[in-house]
């Protein structure tokens, strides 16, 4: 073997370190008339039909309320992050809001495995992090610095088992995606059938990248006495299911879908096998028919046409949380007359009758999500379109 | 040989410096965070390539053992009340019975029948970690105890930066004394040509087998470790992709290549770092900087610069 | 006994879906010996081509034809800009570059396309057919028709045409191909265009049934692989063979024993397969020289 100098090494090992420290070159400066809001959204990946539209909607706002004089007398400067859906890469990317661009605020994690595990770096950082993700395990134990907009999994399954209960059906099947949305669902959901005498009798799961759920249907097609199917999923796997389940004949069973699908493109891609299937979800989707009297009309009529417009694609519930959170974190911001951290974080805490695209928003030291099941609407899918199931419906 | 040795130690000496100094240019502590980063990934690459670049035995399920060295780390305290040291302890050896046991048959595979059965024992440890909840945390992962040694609590990045950085030391160091051993040579000979090692009389197998264990106890180590620093674990860790990033990495930095795969790690993990400015041409760019570097560096980074400078010299 | 028929309907839908991505990774390995990772973002051009193309007013037919010439272009454009000036690089090499290849895909159809998911019409409506107590979707006909139509003429193209037996004749020795003539380049890009016309085609086929977003191509790439290897790589059949088997482990799996270990049965089975016949079921023997 022939001889080789370790000055070789040590050049190469050089161009890394250079390489290391150029990224500091990266960061922008710091003006002295602006507020650093950061996130970190799923923008690409499996969950970028999250991370996309909140991405959007961030940037649309940020816009807007700067072109109206920004917050607290100061401009918002938005630095947001895509962690492709990987919690290490997102994990690094709240690293890096804290220490290299030293936000103030965080509106973001668009699931719930990248928000648990960013949630360490804000809490240690004393940073407000209001998450977009669906788990109530974020803030539930309740951490002094995490909130969260989107209603809980834990009460769609409230809200779904409510409906059966008032339907009288009680003996239930679930198919539950494996993705993290879905296996938390499935999770609150068995933890909280019990309390509405609601009994599961047979349990199947899918992976998320699946294409064909017949098998699993077939086999809660082949046990006796089960009155409604429920499908906690989210991702293109519920469009399957509902299809699937059309193909096997089961339509006459009805089917609940949870709020992971709230978007019109559920139904376009179900098709007419969307037809009856129910879902619970919040007022964005039935804005137009809310009576003029709902006092989230105007929030989310506005939202649906400021989104529609710019982005050229059908509203769905996921920027709908961006928005919520924002405008907290901005209300908060402007109550309290200051972007310090620690203040904004007490005002965030201190939200009362907010009145944002997922419902109402009152929280308090031990509620970081500030929402109660009015919130959540009974939609049912009728013509292609989204209609409310009338209370007890 | 003194001139290899002493080549050896220039190296480590070269790496022990640059890991002492590289904090004082950095400008705050997210870069220790990727600073740390980089080594524990460099760490498993590094064990990774002894497999891939020594043994000639590619693997695309290596993830499989850095998952469970992540979430030994993670289950060892939460459920069986372990201290973190001895659950790192505890994966390692976990990851080296497996590796022992699944290694025996898997390595008589040949080239893209040993990529597809490594794939396959990969894909069932993540799926063992997703589906198996109640330890795991599902999908969406669980935390993980700090580390604590006598009351002492490792914290925060730049604590991290220290342990990672002496693991990847502590690894290159026995990277480099493996290639001295008679098992080194081995692997050398089984990379050449396996027929021809079996020909000497080397028992292929057995060095085979050897390799594959050493790669998953490196592998191990490095998920406990990051699983320590980051507080948290989720089952991506022991994914498809992330094996796919892992040989990307050895792959990259160059095959046999301890340097390389330091090398190939900084690049994979800083990348998106940069990139990231680059909003939605994030992966275009990613994906064509990676073409371009295999095709005009096809050995890999350090093997091809090291080419040019000797051809500089001479 | 209807369900198993449903499940036996299911893992034949699934495995032709598989069987399509196989048939592109075993014509590819065949001609170059490079394992493709960029495969299944074929089929994902495949279908969000036709996608895009027929929302643009352009008839399904038309938008499908586009799609799958879209799909060899980029193709070709893969060999002569990736695949071929890396010519020499080692297999491990090769097969980074086709990750590579698989990322930027990627990346340019999250920016030229979008990020939603997608459907197509099915081709012969939603009425599903009883066969033997199973509903079966008319998709599937089409899938399953689809698979067995390109094997048979890729079979035929092999065997009975002068540029396939050259095909073979590269794969078999590359030397001594080009020592008898055979333009071995041309071979190549043959192949790769090929194989891009199949994963084409296939997306192009399975979108109504499994819909389509940029990013099908990943998981796809995997089964594909999976069903080549498992039939043994190189041989048309044993990529039918092997995709129809593993989506039959898959829904057979899941429908007897349980579908959260689904995948699991396929791999255990991909596992004991090779231990038993290290070059896959159909495999031909691979000879070492020293």
């Amino acid at each position: 073997m022939p001889y080789r100098s370790p000055i070789r090494h040590i050049i190469a090992a050089g161009a890394f370190a250079l390489s290391v420290s150029g990224l500091s070159i990266c960061s922008p400066a710091f003006a002295q008339q602006t507020v650093k809001i950061g996130s970190v959204l799923s923008v690409t990946g499996p969950a970028s039909f999250l991370g996309e539209p909140e991405d959007k909607t961030l940037r649309m706002y940020v816009e807007k309320i700067n072109a109206a004089g920004g917050v607290a007398g100061k401009k918002i400067e938005l630095v947001i992050y895509d962690d492709g859906g990987d919690a290490n890469k997102a994990r690094t990317f709240a690293t890096r809001l804290i220490e290299d661009d030293k936000v103030v605020a965080m509106v973001g994690g668009s699931t719930t495995g990248t928000t648990m595990a960013m949630i360490p770096v804000f809490e240690d950082a004393q940073v407000p992090f209001i998450s977009l993700a669906g788990a109530i395990d974020v803030i539930d134990p309740v951490r002094k610095y995490v909130f969260k907009t989107p209603h809980t999994d834990k009460m769609a399954c409230e809200k779904i088992f409510e409906n059966l209960k008032q339907r009288n059906l009680t003996k239930i099947a679930m198919i539950s995606g494996t993705d993290g949305f879905g296996a938390s669902m499935r999770a609150q959901c068995v933890k909280v059938a019990p309390t509405y005498d609601v009994e599961i009798l047979t349990e199947e799961t899918y992976g998320p990248r699946d294409s064909d759920m017949t098998v699993q249907l077939t086999k809660i097609k082949g046990v006796a006495g089960i009155q409604a199917v429920v499908n906690p999923g989210f991702g293109q796997g519920p469009a399957i299911v509902t299809r699937n389940f059309a193909q096997l004949g089961m339509s006459a069973t009805p089917l609940y879908q949870s709020h992971g699908v709230a978007s019109k493109s559920f139904i376009e891609l179900a098709g007419a096998a969307a037809e009856g299937v129910r879902l619970p979800a919040a007022a964005l989707l039935v804005g137009d028919k809310l009576p003029d009297s709902d006092p989230q009309k105007k929030v989310v009529v506005d939202y649906k046409q400021a989104y529609e417009a710019t982005t050229k694609q059908p509203v769905s519930t996921f920027g709908g949380h961006a928005y919520d959170g924002l405008f907290i974190l901005v209300d908060a911001m402007k109550r309290a007359d200051s972007t310090d951290a620690k203040k904004v974080r007490d005002e965030i805490e201190k939200t009362k009758g907010f009145v944002g695209t997922g419902g109402i928003v009152t929280m308090s030291p031990t509620d970081h999500l500030g929402l109660d099941l009015t919130a959540f609407k009974m939609l049912e899918i009728k013509d292609g379109d989204w209609t409310l199931v009338r209370p007890g419906g | 040989m003194l001139a290899r040795l002493s080549q050896r130690y220039g190296v480590l000496i070269a790496l022990a410096a640059i890991i002492a100094l590289l904090p004082l240019v950095f400008p705050s502590t997210y870069y220790y965070r990727v600073a740390s980063l980089v080594w524990v990934s460099a760490f498993a690459a590094i064990g990774l390539n002894i497999l891939m670049g020594k043994a000639g035995q590619v693997s695309l399920g290596h993830a499989g053992f850095f998952g469970i060295g992540a979430y030994a780390a993670a289950i060892g305290p939460a459920h069986l009340g372990l201290p973190s040291l001895a659950a790192l302890v505890v994966g390692a050896g976990f990851s080296a019975l497996l590796a022992y046991l699944v290694g025996r048959p898997i390595l008589r595979l040949r080239g893209h029948y040993l990529a597809i059965a490594t794939l396959g024992f990969g894909a069932l440890v993540a799926l063992v970690i997703t589906t198996e909840s109640h330890w795991t945390g599902g999908p969406d992962g669980m935390p993980v105890a700090k580390l604590s040694l006598f009351g002492w609590r490792a914290g925060g990045s730049g604590t991290w930066y220290w342990i990672a950085g002496g693991l990847l030391l502590g690894g290159a160091w026995i990277a480099f004394n493996l290639d001295e051993t008679p098992t080194g040579r081995a692997f050398r000979a089984l990379h050449d040509s396996e027929i021809a090692a079996r020909v000497t009389g080397i028992d292929v197998n057995r060095f085979k087998l050897q390799a594959f264990v050493i790669a998953a106890v490196y592998a191990s180590l490095a998920g406990s470790a990051l699983a320590m620093m980051n507080g948290f674990v989720n089952p991506d860790q022991a994914g498809f992709l992330h094996s796919i990033e892992l040989v990307t990495m050895v792959v990259l930095g160059g095959l046999g290549s301890v340097v390389g795969s330091i090398v190939g790690a900084a690049v994979l993990i800083m990348l998106p770092q940069f990139l990231t400015v680059f909003q939605e041409y994030e992966n275009l760019l990613l994906g064509f900087i990676i073409i371009v570097s295999m095709i005009f560096m096809r050995e890999g980074i350090v093997p091809t610069a090291r080419r040019l400078i000797s051809r500089g010299r001479a | 006994m209807p369900e198993f028929f449903q499940f036996l309907v299911s893992g034949l839908t699934v495995g032709a879906v598989y069987a399509l991505v196989a048939l592109g990774f075993t014509l590819v390995y065949s001609a170059s010996d490079v394992v493709n990772f960029a495969q299944g973002e074929f089929v994902m051009l495949g279908g969000m081509v036709t996608v895009f193309v027929s929302t643009a007013g352009v008839p399904l037919p038309l938008a499908a034809l586009i799609a799958v010439g879209v799909s060899i272009v980029i193709g070709l454009l893969l060999y002569w800009l990736a695949i071929a000036p890396a010519r020499g690089a080692s297999a491990i090499s090769l097969i980074i570059i086709t990750i590579g290849a698989s990322i930027f895909l990627r990346g340019a159809a999250q920016i030229v396309f979008d990020k939603q998911f997608h459907k197509l019409p099915s081709f012969s409506g939603d009425t599903p057919v009883n066969l033997f107590g199973a509903a079966v979707q008319p998709q599937s006909f089409w899938v399953l028709g689809g698979a067995a139509v390109i094997v048979l003429l890729l079979y035929v193209f092999l065997e009975r045409t002068l540029l396939g037996k050259a095909v073979l004749a590269t794969a078999a020795n590359r030397l001594a191909a080009r020592l008898v003539g055979i333009n071995t380049a041309t071979i190549m890009a043959l192949a790769f265009g090929g194989s891009a016309a199949i994963g084409g085609i296939a997306g192009i086929l399975i979108t109504p049934i499994t819909l389509t977003s940029y990013d099908v191509g990943t998981q796809l790439a995997l089964k594909g692989f999976a069903a080549a290897m498992l039939g043994g790589m190189g041989n048309p059949l044993g990529a039918v063979v092997g995709g129809l088997l593993l989506g039959s482990l898959e829904a057979f799996g899941a429908g007897y024993i349980s579908s959260t270990y689904k995948d699991a049965f396929a791999f255990i089975v991909i596992l004991v397969v090779l231990f038993t016949a290290p070059q896959g079921l159909f495999g031909r023997r691979a000879v070492e020289r020293v």
